[in-house]
Protein backbone atom coordinates (compact mmCIF):
# COMPACT_ATOMS: atom_id res chain seq x y z
CA UNK A 1 0.00 0.00 0.00
CA UNK A 2 2.75 2.45 1.01
CA UNK A 3 4.68 1.76 -2.19
CA UNK A 4 1.63 2.70 -4.20
CA UNK A 5 0.92 5.91 -2.28
CA UNK A 6 4.48 7.26 -2.01
CA UNK A 7 4.89 8.52 -5.63
CA UNK A 8 1.53 10.28 -5.52
CA UNK A 9 2.45 11.90 -2.20
CA UNK A 10 5.77 13.15 -3.56
CA UNK A 11 4.06 14.49 -6.68
CA UNK A 12 1.41 16.47 -4.77
CA UNK A 13 3.76 17.90 -2.16
CA UNK A 14 2.04 20.20 0.35
CA UNK A 15 -1.38 19.61 -1.25
CA UNK A 16 -1.11 15.94 -0.29
CA UNK A 17 -2.36 16.19 3.31
CA UNK A 18 -5.66 18.02 2.61
CA UNK A 19 -6.36 15.85 -0.47
CA UNK A 20 -5.60 12.60 1.34
CA UNK A 21 -7.79 13.65 4.29
CA UNK A 22 -10.57 14.60 1.89
CA UNK A 23 -10.31 11.20 0.21
CA UNK A 24 -10.56 9.47 3.59
CA UNK A 25 -13.62 11.54 4.50
CA UNK A 26 -15.36 10.69 1.22
CA UNK A 27 -14.49 7.03 1.68
CA UNK A 28 -16.19 7.14 5.09
CA UNK A 29 -19.22 9.31 4.34
CA UNK A 30 -20.38 7.64 1.12
CA UNK A 31 -20.80 4.17 2.69
CA UNK A 32 -22.35 5.89 5.69
CA UNK A 33 -25.05 7.53 3.59
CA UNK A 34 -25.72 4.23 1.83
CA UNK A 35 -25.92 2.64 5.28
CA UNK A 36 -28.52 5.23 6.29
CA UNK A 37 -30.50 4.51 3.12
CA UNK A 38 -30.63 0.81 3.81
CA UNK A 39 -31.24 1.31 7.51
CA UNK A 40 -34.50 3.03 6.63
CA UNK A 41 -35.45 0.07 4.44
CA UNK A 42 -34.40 -2.40 7.15
CA UNK A 43 -36.48 -0.47 9.67
CA UNK A 44 -39.60 -0.64 7.54
CA UNK A 45 -39.05 -4.31 6.74
CA UNK A 46 -38.30 -5.36 10.33
CA UNK A 47 -41.23 -3.45 11.79
CA UNK A 48 -43.39 -4.74 8.95
CA UNK A 49 -42.65 -8.37 9.75
CA UNK A 50 -43.08 -7.71 13.48
CA UNK A 51 -46.55 -6.39 12.70
CA UNK A 52 -47.33 -9.29 10.36
CA UNK A 53 -46.98 -7.25 7.18
CA UNK A 54 -44.43 -7.50 4.37
CA UNK A 55 -43.21 -3.90 4.24
CA UNK A 56 -42.02 -2.18 1.05
CA UNK A 57 -41.62 -4.73 -1.75
CA UNK A 58 -42.61 -2.89 -4.94
CA UNK A 59 -39.55 -0.89 -5.99
CA UNK A 60 -36.85 -3.20 -7.33
CA UNK A 61 -36.36 -6.81 -6.28
CA UNK A 62 -37.61 -7.37 -2.71
CA UNK A 63 -38.07 -3.59 -2.42
CA UNK A 64 -34.30 -3.06 -2.42
CA UNK A 65 -34.52 0.16 -4.46
CA UNK A 66 -37.10 1.71 -2.13
CA UNK A 67 -34.58 4.08 -0.41
CA UNK A 68 -33.66 5.58 -3.79
CA UNK A 69 -37.30 6.09 -4.66
CA UNK A 70 -37.72 7.91 -1.33
CA UNK A 71 -34.67 10.08 -1.94
CA UNK A 72 -35.81 11.11 -5.43
CA UNK A 73 -39.27 11.88 -4.13
CA UNK A 74 -37.82 14.17 -1.46
CA UNK A 75 -35.38 15.85 -3.87
CA UNK A 76 -38.12 16.83 -6.28
CA UNK A 77 -40.41 18.24 -3.60
CA UNK A 78 -40.73 21.95 -3.09
CA UNK A 79 -39.21 23.49 0.03
CA UNK A 80 -41.81 25.75 1.61
CA UNK A 81 -40.63 28.52 3.93
CA UNK A 82 -43.40 29.37 6.40
CA UNK A 83 -44.61 32.97 6.80
CA UNK A 84 -42.73 34.90 9.42
CA UNK A 85 -39.99 32.29 9.58
CA UNK A 86 -36.44 33.37 10.18
CA UNK A 87 -35.10 32.57 6.71
CA UNK A 88 -31.39 32.19 7.52
CA UNK A 89 -31.84 30.12 10.63
CA UNK A 90 -34.54 28.07 8.90
CA UNK A 91 -31.99 26.89 6.35
CA UNK A 92 -29.00 26.76 8.70
CA UNK A 93 -30.83 24.48 11.16
CA UNK A 94 -30.67 21.27 9.06
CA UNK A 95 -27.00 21.95 8.36
CA UNK A 96 -26.34 22.34 12.10
CA UNK A 97 -28.13 19.04 12.66
CA UNK A 98 -26.13 17.04 10.15
CA UNK A 99 -22.74 18.71 10.63
CA UNK A 100 -22.02 17.31 14.12
CA UNK A 101 -23.59 13.96 13.19
CA UNK A 102 -21.00 13.55 10.42
CA UNK A 103 -18.12 15.24 12.29
CA UNK A 104 -18.34 12.77 15.17
CA UNK A 105 -17.45 9.97 12.76
CA UNK A 106 -13.99 11.46 12.22
CA UNK A 107 -12.48 9.73 15.24
CA UNK A 108 -14.46 6.48 15.21
CA UNK A 109 -12.17 3.63 14.17
CA UNK A 110 -13.72 0.86 12.08
CA UNK A 111 -10.74 -1.47 12.39
CA UNK A 112 -7.32 -1.24 13.97
CA UNK A 113 -6.01 0.95 11.12
CA UNK A 114 -9.16 2.21 9.42
CA UNK A 115 -9.78 5.64 11.00
CA UNK A 116 -9.84 9.19 9.66
CA UNK A 117 -8.17 10.78 12.72
CA UNK A 118 -6.70 8.78 15.58
CA UNK A 119 -7.21 11.31 18.38
CA UNK A 120 -6.07 10.85 21.99
CA UNK A 121 -9.29 12.09 23.55
CA UNK A 122 -11.54 10.43 20.95
CA UNK A 123 -14.30 9.53 23.39
CA UNK A 124 -14.57 13.11 24.66
CA UNK A 125 -14.57 14.44 21.11
CA UNK A 126 -17.52 12.21 20.18
CA UNK A 127 -19.40 13.35 23.29
CA UNK A 128 -18.75 17.00 22.43
CA UNK A 129 -19.86 16.59 18.82
CA UNK A 130 -23.04 14.69 19.62
CA UNK A 131 -23.94 17.35 22.18
CA UNK A 132 -23.93 19.93 19.37
CA UNK A 133 -26.66 18.15 17.41
CA UNK A 134 -29.29 19.70 19.66
CA UNK A 135 -28.74 23.13 18.08
CA UNK A 136 -30.18 21.96 14.78
CA UNK A 137 -33.34 20.85 16.53
CA UNK A 138 -33.77 23.96 18.69
CA UNK A 139 -33.15 26.32 15.79
CA UNK A 140 -35.46 24.39 13.49
CA UNK A 141 -38.19 24.67 16.09
CA UNK A 142 -37.64 28.35 16.73
CA UNK A 143 -37.02 29.53 13.17
CA UNK A 144 -40.14 27.80 11.81
CA UNK A 145 -42.43 30.30 13.55
CA UNK A 146 -44.80 27.50 14.50
CA UNK A 147 -46.16 26.56 17.91
CA UNK A 148 -45.89 22.82 17.32
CA UNK A 149 -42.33 23.06 16.07
CA UNK A 150 -41.35 25.21 19.05
CA UNK A 151 -42.91 22.79 21.54
CA UNK A 152 -41.06 19.92 19.89
CA UNK A 153 -37.78 21.82 20.05
CA UNK A 154 -38.19 22.61 23.76
CA UNK A 155 -39.04 19.03 24.63
CA UNK A 156 -36.12 17.73 22.67
CA UNK A 157 -33.61 20.20 24.12
CA UNK A 158 -34.55 19.29 27.70
CA UNK A 159 -34.48 15.58 26.91
CA UNK A 160 -31.12 15.59 25.15
CA UNK A 161 -29.43 17.67 27.83
CA UNK A 162 -30.79 15.32 30.53
CA UNK A 163 -29.77 12.07 28.90
CA UNK A 164 -26.35 13.33 27.94
CA UNK A 165 -25.38 13.22 31.62
CA UNK A 166 -26.31 9.56 32.06
CA UNK A 167 -24.59 8.75 28.78
CA UNK A 168 -21.44 10.58 29.88
CA UNK A 169 -21.35 8.72 33.19
CA UNK A 170 -21.77 5.39 31.40
CA UNK A 171 -18.76 6.31 29.27
CA UNK A 172 -16.79 7.29 32.39
CA UNK A 173 -17.22 3.70 33.59
CA UNK A 174 -15.79 2.44 30.30
CA UNK A 175 -12.78 4.69 30.42
CA UNK A 176 -12.13 3.70 34.03
CA UNK A 177 -11.86 0.10 32.82
CA UNK A 178 -9.83 0.97 29.75
CA UNK A 179 -7.59 3.64 31.33
CA UNK A 180 -7.79 5.58 28.08
CA UNK A 181 -9.95 7.92 26.04
CA UNK A 182 -8.64 6.56 22.77
CA UNK A 183 -10.94 4.16 20.93
CA UNK A 184 -8.15 1.91 19.70
CA UNK A 185 -6.80 1.47 23.21
CA UNK A 186 -10.30 0.86 24.56
CA UNK A 187 -10.77 -1.95 22.05
CA UNK A 188 -7.27 -3.26 22.73
CA UNK A 189 -8.26 -3.51 26.40
CA UNK A 190 -11.00 -5.98 25.48
CA UNK A 191 -8.72 -8.38 23.63
CA UNK A 192 -8.96 -12.10 24.30
CA UNK A 193 -12.43 -13.21 23.27
CA UNK A 194 -16.01 -12.48 24.23
CA UNK A 195 -15.36 -13.11 27.94
CA UNK A 196 -13.09 -10.04 28.09
CA UNK A 197 -15.59 -7.57 26.69
CA UNK A 198 -16.54 -4.66 28.93
CA UNK A 199 -20.21 -5.57 28.70
CA UNK A 200 -19.80 -8.13 31.48
CA UNK A 201 -18.41 -5.95 34.29
CA UNK A 202 -20.44 -3.00 32.97
CA UNK A 203 -23.74 -4.64 32.05
CA UNK A 204 -25.93 -1.94 33.69
CA UNK A 205 -23.85 0.73 31.95
CA UNK A 206 -24.43 -0.96 28.59
CA UNK A 207 -28.18 -0.89 29.17
CA UNK A 208 -28.04 2.76 30.27
CA UNK A 209 -25.90 3.64 27.26
CA UNK A 210 -28.23 2.03 24.73
CA UNK A 211 -31.38 3.50 26.30
CA UNK A 212 -29.78 6.95 26.61
CA UNK A 213 -28.67 6.56 23.00
CA UNK A 214 -32.25 5.96 21.93
CA UNK A 215 -33.29 9.05 23.87
CA UNK A 216 -30.45 11.17 22.45
CA UNK A 217 -31.41 10.34 18.90
CA UNK A 218 -35.08 11.11 19.62
CA UNK A 219 -36.12 7.61 18.62
CA UNK A 220 -39.22 5.80 19.80
CA UNK A 221 -40.24 5.40 22.58
CA UNK A 222 -38.47 8.68 23.43
CA UNK A 223 -39.64 10.59 20.36
CA UNK A 224 -41.28 13.38 22.34
CA UNK A 225 -39.66 15.86 19.95
CA UNK A 226 -41.80 14.49 17.13
CA UNK A 227 -44.75 13.00 18.97
CA UNK A 228 -47.04 12.94 15.95
CA UNK A 229 -50.14 12.22 18.04
CA UNK A 230 -49.56 15.32 20.17
CA UNK A 231 -47.58 17.93 18.24
CA UNK A 232 -47.97 16.75 14.60
CA UNK A 233 -44.30 16.20 13.75
CA UNK A 234 -42.56 18.39 16.29
CA UNK A 235 -39.51 20.36 15.32
CA UNK A 236 -39.54 19.48 11.62
CA UNK A 237 -43.24 19.98 11.00
CA UNK A 238 -42.55 22.93 8.67
CA UNK A 239 -39.74 21.27 6.73
CA UNK A 240 -40.29 19.58 3.40
CA UNK A 241 -38.24 18.16 0.58
CA UNK A 242 -34.47 18.07 0.92
CA UNK A 243 -34.44 20.14 4.13
CA UNK A 244 -36.52 17.42 5.80
CA UNK A 245 -34.32 14.71 4.27
CA UNK A 246 -31.27 16.30 5.89
CA UNK A 247 -32.86 16.02 9.36
CA UNK A 248 -33.74 12.45 8.58
CA UNK A 249 -30.17 11.72 7.49
CA UNK A 250 -28.78 13.30 10.66
CA UNK A 251 -31.05 11.20 12.90
CA UNK A 252 -30.12 7.93 11.22
CA UNK A 253 -26.42 8.78 11.13
CA UNK A 254 -26.51 9.39 14.88
CA UNK A 255 -28.30 6.06 15.31
CA UNK A 256 -25.57 4.22 13.43
CA UNK A 257 -22.96 6.15 15.41
CA UNK A 258 -24.51 5.11 18.73
CA UNK A 259 -24.67 1.50 17.55
CA UNK A 260 -21.04 1.49 16.42
CA UNK A 261 -19.95 3.17 19.66
CA UNK A 262 -21.89 0.69 21.78
CA UNK A 263 -20.17 -2.16 19.90
CA UNK A 264 -16.76 -0.52 20.21
CA UNK A 265 -17.02 0.34 23.89
CA UNK A 266 -18.87 -2.65 25.28
CA UNK A 267 -18.80 -5.45 22.70
CA UNK A 268 -15.15 -5.53 21.71
CA UNK A 269 -15.44 -3.50 18.50
CA UNK A 270 -13.81 -5.23 15.54
CA UNK A 271 -12.44 -8.05 17.69
CA UNK A 272 -13.72 -11.51 16.96
CA UNK A 273 -15.56 -13.13 19.90
CA UNK A 274 -13.43 -16.26 19.39
CA UNK A 275 -9.72 -15.38 19.04
CA UNK A 276 -9.14 -18.85 17.54
CA UNK A 277 -10.87 -17.65 14.36
CA UNK A 278 -7.83 -15.46 13.65
CA UNK A 279 -5.87 -18.64 12.99
CA UNK A 280 -8.38 -20.08 10.53
CA UNK A 281 -6.93 -18.79 7.29
CA UNK A 282 -8.15 -19.23 3.73
CA UNK A 283 -5.39 -18.34 1.26
CA UNK A 284 -3.38 -16.45 3.87
CA UNK A 285 -6.32 -14.36 4.95
CA UNK A 286 -8.62 -14.94 7.92
CA UNK A 287 -12.16 -14.09 6.80
CA UNK A 288 -13.69 -14.53 10.24
CA UNK A 289 -10.82 -12.97 12.18
CA UNK A 290 -10.81 -9.48 13.72
CA UNK A 291 -12.12 -6.93 11.28
CA UNK A 292 -14.91 -4.90 9.81
CA UNK A 293 -17.16 -7.96 9.60
CA UNK A 294 -17.47 -8.28 13.37
CA UNK A 295 -17.97 -4.57 13.97
CA UNK A 296 -20.69 -4.61 11.30
CA UNK A 297 -22.38 -7.62 12.85
CA UNK A 298 -22.33 -6.13 16.36
CA UNK A 299 -23.52 -2.70 15.21
CA UNK A 300 -26.31 -4.31 13.18
CA UNK A 301 -27.43 -6.18 16.27
CA UNK A 302 -27.57 -2.97 18.32
CA UNK A 303 -29.50 -1.30 15.49
CA UNK A 304 -31.91 -4.23 15.48
CA UNK A 305 -32.49 -3.55 19.19
CA UNK A 306 -33.34 0.07 18.27
CA UNK A 307 -35.93 -1.09 15.74
CA UNK A 308 -37.23 -3.82 18.02
CA UNK A 309 -37.75 -1.33 20.85
CA UNK A 310 -39.54 0.99 18.46
CA UNK A 311 -41.96 -1.74 17.40
CA UNK A 312 -42.55 -2.88 20.99
CA UNK A 313 -43.02 0.05 23.34
CA UNK A 314 -45.56 2.87 23.38
CA UNK A 315 -44.28 6.44 23.68
CA UNK A 316 -43.13 7.61 27.10
CA UNK A 317 -44.97 10.35 28.91
CA UNK A 318 -42.86 13.49 29.22
CA UNK A 319 -42.58 13.58 33.03
CA UNK A 320 -41.68 9.90 33.05
CA UNK A 321 -38.86 10.53 30.57
CA UNK A 322 -37.44 13.15 32.90
CA UNK A 323 -37.87 10.85 35.90
CA UNK A 324 -36.07 7.99 34.15
CA UNK A 325 -33.20 10.23 33.13
CA UNK A 326 -32.61 12.11 36.36
CA UNK A 327 -33.88 9.86 39.13
CA UNK A 328 -33.05 6.40 37.77
CA UNK A 329 -30.18 6.56 35.30
CA UNK A 330 -27.96 9.18 36.92
CA UNK A 331 -28.00 7.61 40.42
CA UNK A 332 -27.53 4.16 38.89
CA UNK A 333 -24.53 5.19 36.82
CA UNK A 334 -22.96 7.13 39.71
CA UNK A 335 -23.39 4.15 42.05
CA UNK A 336 -21.83 1.83 39.47
CA UNK A 337 -18.85 4.14 38.99
CA UNK A 338 -18.24 4.12 42.76
CA UNK A 339 -18.67 0.33 42.77
CA UNK A 340 -16.12 -0.12 39.98
CA UNK A 341 -13.69 2.28 41.65
CA UNK A 342 -13.97 0.33 44.90
CA UNK A 343 -13.62 -3.07 43.25
CA UNK A 344 -10.50 -1.90 41.45
CA UNK A 345 -8.81 -1.51 44.84
CA UNK A 346 -9.59 -5.09 45.83
CA UNK A 347 -8.15 -8.36 44.56
CA UNK A 348 -10.98 -8.62 42.03
CA UNK A 349 -9.43 -5.73 40.08
CA UNK A 350 -8.42 -7.88 37.06
CA UNK A 351 -12.12 -8.55 36.40
CA UNK A 352 -12.59 -4.86 35.64
CA UNK A 353 -9.69 -4.30 33.27
CA UNK B 1 3.80 31.67 7.26
CA UNK B 2 3.22 28.08 8.23
CA UNK B 3 -0.12 26.34 7.79
CA UNK B 4 -0.78 26.48 11.56
CA UNK B 5 -0.21 30.22 11.71
CA UNK B 6 -2.60 30.74 8.80
CA UNK B 7 -5.22 28.63 10.56
CA UNK B 8 -4.67 30.60 13.77
CA UNK B 9 -5.25 33.95 12.03
CA UNK B 10 -8.34 32.58 10.31
CA UNK B 11 -9.83 31.40 13.60
CA UNK B 12 -8.79 34.59 15.38
CA UNK B 13 -10.53 36.69 12.72
CA UNK B 14 -13.71 34.60 13.02
CA UNK B 15 -13.55 34.82 16.82
CA UNK B 16 -13.22 38.61 16.86
CA UNK B 17 -15.97 39.01 14.27
CA UNK B 18 -18.33 36.67 16.16
CA UNK B 19 -17.60 38.41 19.45
CA UNK B 20 -18.40 41.78 17.87
CA UNK B 21 -21.64 40.40 16.45
CA UNK B 22 -22.66 39.17 19.92
CA UNK B 23 -22.90 42.74 21.16
CA UNK B 24 -24.04 44.38 17.93
CA UNK B 25 -26.93 42.25 16.59
CA UNK B 26 -30.44 43.32 17.51
CA UNK B 27 -32.05 39.90 17.83
CA UNK B 28 -31.09 38.25 21.17
CA UNK B 29 -31.36 34.75 19.67
CA UNK B 30 -28.86 35.72 17.00
CA UNK B 31 -26.59 37.16 19.69
CA UNK B 32 -26.68 33.86 21.60
CA UNK B 33 -25.85 31.98 18.40
CA UNK B 34 -22.89 34.26 17.69
CA UNK B 35 -21.72 33.57 21.23
CA UNK B 36 -21.91 29.85 20.46
CA UNK B 37 -19.84 30.50 17.35
CA UNK B 38 -17.20 32.40 19.30
CA UNK B 39 -16.97 29.66 21.98
CA UNK B 40 -16.52 27.09 19.26
CA UNK B 41 -13.79 29.11 17.55
CA UNK B 42 -12.05 29.69 20.87
CA UNK B 43 -12.06 25.91 21.37
CA UNK B 44 -10.46 25.52 17.95
CA UNK B 45 -7.69 27.95 18.93
CA UNK B 46 -7.06 26.03 22.17
CA UNK B 47 -6.83 22.90 20.06
CA UNK B 48 -4.12 24.60 18.00
CA UNK B 49 -2.22 25.23 21.24
CA UNK B 50 -2.35 21.51 21.97
CA UNK B 51 -4.80 21.84 24.87
CA UNK B 52 -7.13 19.18 23.51
CA UNK B 53 -8.84 18.31 26.79
CA UNK B 54 -9.71 21.92 27.63
CA UNK B 55 -10.86 22.59 24.07
CA UNK B 56 -13.19 19.60 23.96
CA UNK B 57 -14.54 20.31 27.45
CA UNK B 58 -15.22 23.91 26.42
CA UNK B 59 -17.38 22.63 23.56
CA UNK B 60 -18.98 19.92 25.67
CA UNK B 61 -19.87 22.08 28.67
CA UNK B 62 -20.35 25.61 27.35
CA UNK B 63 -21.57 24.98 23.82
CA UNK B 64 -23.30 21.65 24.41
CA UNK B 65 -25.06 22.38 27.69
CA UNK B 66 -24.82 25.94 29.04
CA UNK B 67 -25.57 27.75 25.80
CA UNK B 68 -28.43 25.37 24.98
CA UNK B 69 -30.15 26.38 28.21
CA UNK B 70 -29.26 30.01 27.53
CA UNK B 71 -30.84 29.85 24.10
CA UNK B 72 -33.81 28.09 25.62
CA UNK B 73 -34.39 30.99 28.02
CA UNK B 74 -33.78 33.70 25.42
CA UNK B 75 -36.29 32.09 23.08
CA UNK B 76 -38.93 31.74 25.79
CA UNK B 77 -38.58 35.19 27.36
CA UNK B 78 -40.63 37.85 25.74
CA UNK B 79 -38.41 40.78 26.64
CA UNK B 80 -39.30 44.16 25.27
CA UNK B 81 -35.98 45.17 23.81
CA UNK B 82 -37.11 48.61 22.68
CA UNK B 83 -37.87 49.38 26.30
CA UNK B 84 -34.41 48.21 27.32
CA UNK B 85 -32.74 50.10 24.52
CA UNK B 86 -34.33 53.41 25.55
CA UNK B 87 -31.88 53.66 28.45
CA UNK B 88 -28.91 53.14 26.14
CA UNK B 89 -27.82 56.75 26.23
CA UNK B 90 -28.21 57.29 29.97
CA UNK B 91 -26.25 54.11 30.77
CA UNK B 92 -23.55 54.80 28.20
CA UNK B 93 -21.08 56.62 30.55
CA UNK B 94 -21.10 53.77 33.08
CA UNK B 95 -20.60 51.20 30.31
CA UNK B 96 -17.74 53.14 28.78
CA UNK B 97 -16.07 53.55 32.20
CA UNK B 98 -16.25 49.82 32.96
CA UNK B 99 -15.04 48.93 29.48
CA UNK B 100 -12.11 51.33 29.75
CA UNK B 101 -11.16 49.87 33.14
CA UNK B 102 -11.13 46.31 31.77
CA UNK B 103 -9.09 47.46 28.78
CA UNK B 104 -6.61 49.21 31.05
CA UNK B 105 -6.18 46.10 33.18
CA UNK B 106 -5.59 43.93 30.14
CA UNK B 107 -3.02 46.34 28.75
CA UNK B 108 -1.23 46.41 32.12
CA UNK B 109 -1.08 42.62 32.24
CA UNK B 110 0.30 42.42 28.72
CA UNK B 111 2.84 45.23 29.33
CA UNK B 112 4.02 43.68 32.60
CA UNK B 113 5.85 41.11 30.54
CA UNK B 114 3.94 37.97 31.53
CA UNK B 115 3.82 35.87 28.39
CA UNK B 116 0.26 35.81 27.12
CA UNK B 117 0.67 32.23 25.99
CA UNK B 118 2.97 29.57 27.43
CA UNK B 119 6.01 29.66 25.22
CA UNK B 120 6.77 26.44 23.42
CA UNK B 121 4.84 23.22 23.42
CA UNK B 122 2.76 22.04 26.40
CA UNK B 123 4.64 19.94 28.93
CA UNK B 124 3.08 16.65 27.89
CA UNK B 125 2.46 16.76 24.15
CA UNK B 126 0.86 13.32 24.09
CA UNK B 127 -2.11 13.21 26.42
CA UNK B 128 -2.76 16.26 28.52
CA UNK B 129 -5.97 14.64 29.78
CA UNK B 130 -3.93 12.33 31.98
CA UNK B 131 -1.67 15.20 33.08
CA UNK B 132 -4.68 17.30 34.08
CA UNK B 133 -6.21 14.34 35.91
CA UNK B 134 -3.00 13.88 37.87
CA UNK B 135 -2.96 17.56 38.82
CA UNK B 136 -6.59 17.69 39.90
CA UNK B 137 -6.89 14.36 41.70
CA UNK B 138 -3.40 13.92 43.19
CA UNK B 139 -1.47 17.19 43.46
CA UNK B 140 -4.39 19.51 44.21
CA UNK B 141 -6.94 16.98 45.43
CA UNK B 142 -8.02 18.87 48.58
CA UNK B 143 -8.58 22.31 46.98
CA UNK B 144 -10.38 20.55 44.14
CA UNK B 145 -12.66 18.57 46.46
CA UNK B 146 -13.31 21.71 48.50
CA UNK B 147 -14.40 23.58 45.38
CA UNK B 148 -16.63 20.65 44.45
CA UNK B 149 -18.29 20.62 47.88
CA UNK B 150 -18.77 24.38 47.67
CA UNK B 151 -20.53 24.00 44.32
CA UNK B 152 -22.69 21.20 45.70
CA UNK B 153 -23.73 23.39 48.63
CA UNK B 154 -24.57 26.17 46.17
CA UNK B 155 -26.75 23.79 44.13
CA UNK B 156 -28.56 22.49 47.20
CA UNK B 157 -29.06 26.02 48.49
CA UNK B 158 -30.42 27.26 45.17
CA UNK B 159 -32.94 24.43 45.03
CA UNK B 160 -33.87 24.71 48.71
CA UNK B 161 -34.52 28.46 48.34
CA UNK B 162 -36.71 28.21 45.26
CA UNK B 163 -38.43 24.88 45.65
CA UNK B 164 -41.88 24.85 47.16
CA UNK B 165 -44.52 22.19 47.11
CA UNK B 166 -47.73 23.58 45.77
CA UNK B 167 -50.77 22.29 47.54
CA UNK B 168 -53.04 22.29 44.50
CA UNK B 169 -50.54 20.39 42.39
CA UNK B 170 -51.48 16.81 41.70
CA UNK B 171 -48.79 14.35 40.75
CA UNK B 172 -48.49 10.62 40.52
CA UNK B 173 -46.10 8.52 42.48
CA UNK B 174 -44.56 6.03 40.04
CA UNK B 175 -43.50 3.79 42.92
CA UNK B 176 -47.06 3.31 44.05
CA UNK B 177 -48.23 2.91 40.47
CA UNK B 178 -45.80 0.07 39.93
CA UNK B 179 -46.78 -1.61 43.19
CA UNK B 180 -50.45 -1.85 42.17
CA UNK B 181 -51.71 -5.38 41.57
CA UNK B 182 -54.81 -6.38 39.68
CA UNK B 183 -56.65 -7.33 42.87
CA UNK B 184 -56.33 -3.76 44.20
CA UNK B 185 -58.33 -2.43 41.31
CA UNK B 186 -60.65 -5.17 40.19
CA UNK B 187 -62.74 -7.31 42.52
CA UNK B 188 -63.91 -10.48 40.89
CA UNK B 189 -67.18 -11.58 42.40
CA UNK B 190 -68.49 -15.01 41.85
CA UNK B 191 -72.26 -14.84 41.35
CA UNK B 192 -74.32 -17.95 40.82
CA UNK B 193 -76.13 -17.73 37.54
CA UNK B 194 -79.84 -17.29 37.76
CA UNK B 195 -81.68 -20.54 37.43
CA UNK B 196 -84.52 -20.01 35.02
CA UNK B 197 -85.29 -23.65 34.73
CA UNK B 198 -84.89 -25.79 31.68
CA UNK B 199 -87.34 -25.24 28.91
Amino acid sequence: MDALIAPVRDFLGPAWLPLWTLAKIVALVVPLILGVAYLTLAERKVIGYMQDRIGPNRVGPLGLLQPFADVFKLIFKEIVVPTGANRYLFFIAPVLAIGPAVAAWAVVPLTDTLVVADVNAGLLYVLAMTSLGVYGIILAGWASNSKYAFLGALRSAAQIVSYELAMGFALVAVLMCANSLNFREIVAGQEGGAAHWYIWPLLPMFVVYVVAGIAETNRHPFDMAEGESEIVAGFHVEYSGVAFAVFFLAEYMSMILIAVLASTLFLGGWLSPFPALNEVGIAGFAPFGDGLLWLGAKASFVLLIFLWVRATFPRYRYDQIMRLGWKVFIPLTLAWIVFIGTMMQTRYAPLFH
Amino acid sequence: MSFQTAVFYLFAAILVFAALRVISVRNPVHAALWLVCSFFTAAAIWLLLGAEFLAIVLVLVYVGAVMVLFLFVVMMLDVNFDELRRHFRSHLPVGVAVGALVLLEMVLVILSGTPASPSGAPATPGSNTAALGRLLYIDYVYPFELAAVLLLVAIVAAIALTWRRRREKKSQSPGEQVKVRARDRVRLVSLPSENRGNR
